[in-house]
């Protein structure tokens, strides 16, 4: 399998700062998803379903949800003799402050990474929802004899800072890069998944830290577009990138349809989880269910209506739910009313409440609170 | 060498089912689907788990396949230890030649060396056949404050289906005075669980004298405890009450899976002191459609309704089309039901597909005899054909399509 020759590195604090809400307590990795998942599951189900045995995760701040998650990455079959789950946390040295960007963090895990046999690195960032073909990558960066592949949609440019814009020539090959243009056209924009040669990295990070650069996206792409054959790789199928509080609730809901569902839980490509050992949902007499998403452990007594419930969550009788997401354990008591409101787990909303937002400003409930 | 543990269970899952029909047809009991997600095996190996025993020996031998493959290191019910954890034993050569499994004690007899191997002083003797939460160290503390060398679990049935079970007649220290094997007219209604908790040297030697008689059958239940018995070894009843079934029929496993559905029936899946673990297949959650209606029942992940349920229990997987009907029936793996299709009391078996316009199974009330009403049974991988019917209480295993009827 193509995999078996690459070594994967998974930036699990990616643009932490977009959802402060949610990474407040948590990284981006390990922001639930989607009824029983976590961002970080499509980064590692993508390059395991691939054949991809080595997998180094790094981390910055606030990794505890995150460590607890992966565990030793049994779920992915990571946890290995040889090979298997790296968790990479800061390596402090004198130039690494709190605030380390992607070059930085690269240059952290610098023995990781040329300590790895495997030929090739791929880069990914956890604030993408996708399931991605590697091995198609592979083929393609091979037949294009590409440097650097990237991974890229055609689309709206997300709101986020450096983001990668590619111009591409008919061979799709890059000819211009720029950064987070402010445009309204669609555009082909970085899904934040590179492939190239360890060696080439290696390289790029020797010389970004001879010349002092500062910066992943403007000095070791932008800057090398004419050095290097940096080609782009289009996504089909559903993909996504989280960049603020309403397109994560925009992207949950996007699953609601069965075809963006088909497209992300491929059956030949499966995502992988934490499994927690909840029962089958129960829904009770009377209970109402439309157009949702639920996962194993839910209690429906109410009515709940487009919507994310995730695992354990509790609806009572006369409780309605509607366009909104639920986390783990959340309760519902009777008679209080959700629309448009985004749960952290183990919240409690006690009877008669009536909680609102708008879908492009969902309302959002911290973790444990009781309301 | 292993180290040395004070109790090991071990778990007789060999068992055809017979009674179960095509259900176990390619799979042992045990094996078979319960409750959505759970196959009859994860509530003895939960239970196991969550009273402290983490060394379990599993005894298979009818169609182990699909067991064996399901076990794995155990992983699923943190049985994957460096010391103990769980087992499978099959029947094995022997220089003195090849045996399966003769009886339920042979069974165990074959595996002295494997009982041995960890040196305990209590062995708890377990079955895969029920439907049941119980804490098996609370009854081994029982069995060691009573000083018995065999501790029997029972559970009071109601007088009118006693017949149906071995009973035992108790003295007032709830010591066992005599054992009716499924009696016409019943003198107690306290029924033995198949649950047993053995002193292990006693129980070893019972065993190799059991297999020294050639007139013995080897069975716990026929010779080795009646034998226990008669020399007069301590032997006491451990009283049990909570759910217990027996799933050993198509109609108790219909009728214990919608227990799980009767807010009345004491068996409580959602207890996180008592989890029962089961492997977990990798599913994204279950979607119900704005057409569906989904009414007291129980769903599980990557399944996709886009029809009517009620009373029902849908395993993972299943997918419920537009205008498909599916009421009072078990839909185990990866089934399909396509438009306009009913399904109703009746249990479907794994990727089955009921194509649009079939009726499976009937209600009772549609029966002009009530004795021709039953659980409808669909194999697994059949299809029924569209428009095409399924009686009720029949069983299908191979495909229904036109012409045939």
């Amino acid at each position: 399998m193509t995999g078996k020759n690459i070594v994967g590195i998974i930036f699990s604090n990616a643009y932490d700062e977009c959802i402060s809400e949610l990474t407040g307590i948590r990284t981006m990795g390990s922001v639930p998803f989607a009824c029983r998942y976590r961002l970080i599951d499509f980064a590692l189900s993508n390059m395991v379903n691939s054949g991809i045995e080595k997998v180094g995760v790094l981390t910055k701040s606030n990794y505890q949800s995150l460590m607890d998650h992966v565990g030793t990455g049994k779920p992915w079959d990571l946890s290995r003799k040889n090979d298997g789950l790296f968790i990479l946390p800061p390596f402090s040295t004198n130039e690494t402050g709190g605030n380390r960007d992607k070059l930085t963090s690269l240059k952290g895990i610098m023995g990781f990474i040329s300590r790895a046999d495997e030929e090739y690195v791929l880069l990914s960032d956890c604030n993408v929802v996708l399931n991605l073909d590697i091995e198609a990558l592979m083929d393609y960066h091979t037949a294009k004899n590409a440097d650097m592949t990237i991974v890229y949609k055609n689309g709206k440019v997300p709101a986020l800072k450096d983001v990668i814009v590619l111009d591409m020539n008919d061979d799709g090959k890059a000819e211009k890069v720029t950064l987070s243009p402010v445009t309204e056209e669609n555009v082909n924009f970085s899904l934040n998944v590179i492939l190239m040669k360890k060696a080439l990295l290696e390289r790029l990070i020797n010389e970004a830290i001879s010349l002092n650069h500062k910066d992943f996206e403007t000095d070791l792409v932008q800057g090398n577009v004419d050095k290097l054959n940096i080609y782009g790789f289009e996504a089909t199928g559903y993909s996504a990138v989280i960049e603020s509080m309403a397109s994560y609730f925009k992207t949950n809901m996007e699953l609601l349809n069965p075809d963006n569902c088909d497209d992300l839980f491929n059956n030949d490509r499966p995502v992988y989880t934490k499994v927690r050992d909840d029962m089958p949902a129960i829904y009770g007499l009377g209970s109402s269910v439309k157009n949702s998403l639920i996962a194993d452990g839910c209690i429906i007594d109410g009515t709940v209506e487009n919507s994310i419930l995730f695992r354990g969550v509790r609806v009572e009788k006369g409780a309605v739910v509607k366009n909104s997401i639920v986390m783990q354990d959340g309760f519902v008591a009777q008679n209080s009313t959700l629309n448009c409101v985004v749960v952290d787990k183990s919240v409690v909303i006690t009877p008669n409440k009536t909680l609102s937002g708008a879908e492009s400003y969902p309302v959002y409930i911290g973790k444990e609170i009781v309301i | 060498m292993a180290r040395k543990q004070e109790c090991i269970a071990m778990l007789l899952a060999g068992g055809q089912g017979s009674r179960l029909g095509i259900l176990t047809k390619n799979i042992a009991k045990p094996a078979v689907p319960y409750g959505g997600k759970y196959r009859i095996i994860d509530f003895p190996l939960s239970n196991c788990v969550n009273s402290g025993i983490s060394t379990v020996g599993v005894l298979t031998q009818y169609q182990p396949l699909e067991l064996n493959d399901y076990i794995g290191n155990g992983q699923a019910w943190d049985l994957d230890r460096a010391n103990g954890g769980v087992h499978i034993l099959s029947p094995y050569q022997q220089i003195k030649g090849t045996e399966w499994y003769k009886g339920t004690a042979n069974a165990i007899y074959q595996n002295i060396n494997f009982i041995d191997r960890y040196d305990p002083e209590y062995v708890v003797i377990l079955s895969g056949d029920h439907i049941y939460k119980m804490d098996y160290n609370k009854m081994l503390e029982y069995h060691k404050e009573k000083g018995a060398s065999c501790t029997i679990a029972m559970l009071e049935v109601s007088w009118e289906e006693a017949s149906r079970f071995g009973l035992m007649i108790l003295n007032d220290d709830n010591s066992i005075s005599e054992f009716e094997e499924k009696p016409k007219n019943p003198r107690s209604n306290k029924a033995s669980m198949g649950v047993y908790v053995f002193t292990w040297s006693k129980l070893r030697q019972y065993l190799i004298d059991d297999e020294a008689d050639p007139e013995s059958s080897n069975d716990f239940g026929k010779n080795v405890i009646p034998k226990m018995h008669a020399d007069g070894e301590p032997m006491y009843a451990y009283l049990f009450d909570g759910y217990w079934k027996d799933v050993g029929t198509i109609d108790s496993l219909w009728e214990a899976n919608l227990d799980l559905l009767n807010p009345k029936v004491p068996l409580d899946l959602s207890d996180t002191s008592w989890k029962i673990y089961a492997k977990t297949p990798v599913s994204p959650p279950h979607y119900i459609s704005v057409d569906a209606t989904v009414q007291n029942s129980m769903v599980s992940e990557g399944s996709r309704v886009f029809g009517n349920v009620d009373y029902s229990i849908l395993f993972n997987n299943v997918t419920v089309e537009e205008g498909a009907d599916v009421k009072y029936s078990i839909v185990m793996p990866g089934t399909v039901i396509k438009k306009g299709a009913v399904v109703q009391y009746s249990i479907v078996a794994e990727n089955a597909v009921i194509e649009s316009g079939a009726v499976v199974g009937a209600s009772p009330e549609d029966c002009a005899n009530r004795d021709d009403w039953g659980v409808a049974v669909v194999g697994a991988g059949v299809t029924i054909g569209e428009g095409q019917s399924v009686a009720p209480k029949t069983q299908v295993s191979e495909d229904v399509v036109k012409e045939a009827k």
